[in-house]
């Protein structure tokens, strides 16, 4: 029981990293092609961006793996 | 839970080979790398001004050259052009010279055909002048061989001068 | 045609470690325990379990080094080979720790950690231990497989500084061909582009080292067999975070501190709220790279595992044409996660360090 509650949290985590991620990923390709010269440094920013929603959207799944682990 | 409690041991080793790797490569690998780098990219960068200049360089003697190409053809254009010149002066002087002597040759010949002619034309009035004084003789002659013959004839003569 | 061996080998691993695990499940009647085996494998171990079942497979037996009054060193096949004292862990559940015998009497391993017996018993109260730890400065699977891959890595160093030596300065070829542009990407992208132009020569070693390390790490982690969850060990990811931490705190300058306690542009009366979020922020950057680089790296093996031990739990082979190309998929997404968090870690390392060195200008 503990472990699915834990599931749930990390997929919630997921969720909001997914719609986070997904607008970067959108806005980012927006502004490539609003001005391609600068895709370069779009592109750059937008890992960046993304790995840190990313990193927040892992510490839900950490708390998921140690309640499921528990 | 241990799953994010740090371990003593594996921190102990983690720093002990993390900053040893960390002297050891930037001492024996990153610094011959990086300074191998640079001097790459200095010659590369040196490399290409060169190509750079080079090509200034190329572009101010390919106009120079054009230059002097250019010179070289007006110069052969003129000696083209006087030569054509020289030769059609020749042929003309050549034309007018042959003319003359033609002319002149025209003109001697015509003469002597002239004088040939005069010369035969004196001939043959000393011919004919020859040939009626023999005529003339011959019928003075005829006339004068009788007495009523010479006094018709000067009957005649004195006609004539009767009636002018 | 590496990557191809890789994942022969990971098929090959997968098998092997799962196929002797079910048949010793089948013999002994036992569930196959995906998440035991999971966690087992993303964490450390003082033996380098290679097939076989979990007391009893093929393993390579580590050192283990014990400072406890005095240090004693003695191979990790005393607690492997031990005796199995089982206990009861909850009401239906059993729990079991290994007593050493031989060099390590005395002490005894349970969930890879080493206890000092009290009175020749562990004391366990709701799974957790109550006895002593002794120092444990044990080479374990983590240990070696670092080793293994610093060694690897000033393998493949040595040999592009040996070409350089060699050729001077001219296009590299060979291994060198393959250094160099990361280490033009590291400088140029990375340390250049975050740190003052007439700063970052100085820190550009730092990142190199990190960025190799931590990509070798990875790398050489997603080989079946002979990867170890390094890079998703939270000890090593914090030793690594706490170095950036470090170099950043005692790089920065005046302006830095400036900006941490009297934010440019900010109203006097919100500085009571900023000063501490700009504090704490000061340590939940290098928090977050130590959290990022642990996740990233052990939910890939995590995923792998899961996909193959598919296989496992509905003990059918025919489940491999669902969970092999699934795992090999993520397998290749992993590679691309290795290079991705090696260069997110020296690239916010950059940020940060260049954030702490550069000088005012507004």
């Amino acid at each position: 029981m503990y472990g699915s509650i834990a599931a749930i949290g990390a997929g919630l985590a997921v969720l909001g990293a997914g719609i986070g991620i997904g607008q970067i990923g959108g806005k980012a390709v927006e502004g490539i092609a609003r001005n391609p010269e600068a895709s370069g440094k779009i592109t750059t920013t937008m890992i960046i961006a993304a790995a840190l929603i990313e990193g927040v959207a892992l510490f839900g799944v950490v708390i998921g793996l140690l309640g499921g682990a528990k | 839970m241990d799953l994010i409690l740090p371990d003593f041991g594996l921190l102990f080793w983690t720093a002990l080979v993390f900053v040893l790797l960390l002297f050891v490569i930037t001492k024996f690998i990153w610094k011959p790398i990086l300074s191998m780098v640079n001097e790459r990219e200095q010659k590369i960068a040196e490399s290409l001004e060169l190509a750079e200049r080079t090509k200034e360089e190329m572009k101010s003697l390919q106009a120079e050259n054009e230059n002097i190409l250019k010179q070289a053809r007006a110069e052969r254009d003129g000696m083209l052009k006087d030569a054509r010149e020289v030769a059609a002066k020749m042929v003309e002087d050549a034309k007018t010279g042959a003319k003359t002597e033609s002319e002149k040759i025209l003109a001697a010949a015509r003469q002597s055909i002239e004088s040939e002619k005069a010369a035969a034309v004196a001939e043959l009035k000393t011919q004919v002048a020859s040939f009626a004084l023999e005529i003339a003789e011959k019928v003075i002659r005829g006339e004068l061989s009788s007495d009523d013959k010479q006094k018709m004839l000067a009957e005649k003569l004195a006609g004539d001068i009767n009636m002018n | 045609m590496p990557l191809k061996i890789v994942h022969i080998l990971a098929l090959l691993m997968s098998f092997s470690l799962f196929s002797s695990g079910t048949v010793y499940a089948g013999e002994t009647e036992e569930e196959f325990n995906v998440g035991e085996m999971i966690m087992h494998h993303i964490k450390d171990a003082h033996e380098w379990h290679l097939w076989g079942p979990d007391h009893g497979g093929t393993s390579i037996y580590l050192p283990v080094i014990l400072v406890d009054g005095t240090s004693k060193v003695f191979s990790s096949k005393h607690f492997y080979h031990g005796k199995e004292v089982s206990f009861e862990l909850s009401k239906d559940e059993e729990g079991h720790y290994m007593e050493g015998v031989g060099p390590a009497k005395g002490y005894a391993l349970y969930h890879e950690k080493i206890y000092k017996l009290k009175n020749g018993q562990m004391i366990i109260k709701d799974g957790h231990a109550e006895n002593a730890k002794p120092l444990d400065l044990s080479i374990t699977k983590n240990v070696a497989f670092m080793f293994m891959s610093v060694i690897l890595l000033l393998v493949i160093l040595f040999s592009s500084v040996k070409f350089y030596k060699k050729n001077g300065a001219v296009a590299p070829k060979g291994i060198a061909k393959f250094v160099e542009p990361l280490v033009v990407f590291v400088r140029d992208d990375i340390a250049k582009e975050n740190i003052d132009a007439h700063k970052y020569k100085k820190y550009t070693p730092y990142l190199l080292t990190i960025f190799f390390f931590i990509l070798v790490c990875n790398l050489l982690g997603s080989i079946p067999l002979i990867g170890a969850n390094l890079t998703g060990n939270i000890t090593v990811t914090m030793f690594l975070a706490l170095c950036t931490l470090l170099i950043t705190l005692f790089s920065s300058n005046k302006n830095y501190w400036k900006h941490i306690y009297a934010t440019p542009g900010v109203p006097m009366a919100l500085l009571p709220i900023m000063i501490p979020i700009e504090f704490i922020g000061i340590f939940t950057k290098p928090f977050a790279l130590m959290i990022r680089l642990f996740a990233n790296i052990t939910a890939g093996h995590i995923i792998i595992l899961a996909l193959i031990s598919i296989i496992f739990i509905n003990k059918s082979a025919a489940w491999g044409a669902l969970s092999v190309p699934m795992a090999l998929f993520i397998s290749v997404l992993e590679l691309l996660v290795a290079f991705l968090q090696a260069y997110l870690f020296t690239m916010l390392s950059a940020l940060f360090i260049g954030a702490a060195v550069e000088e005012a200008h507004h």
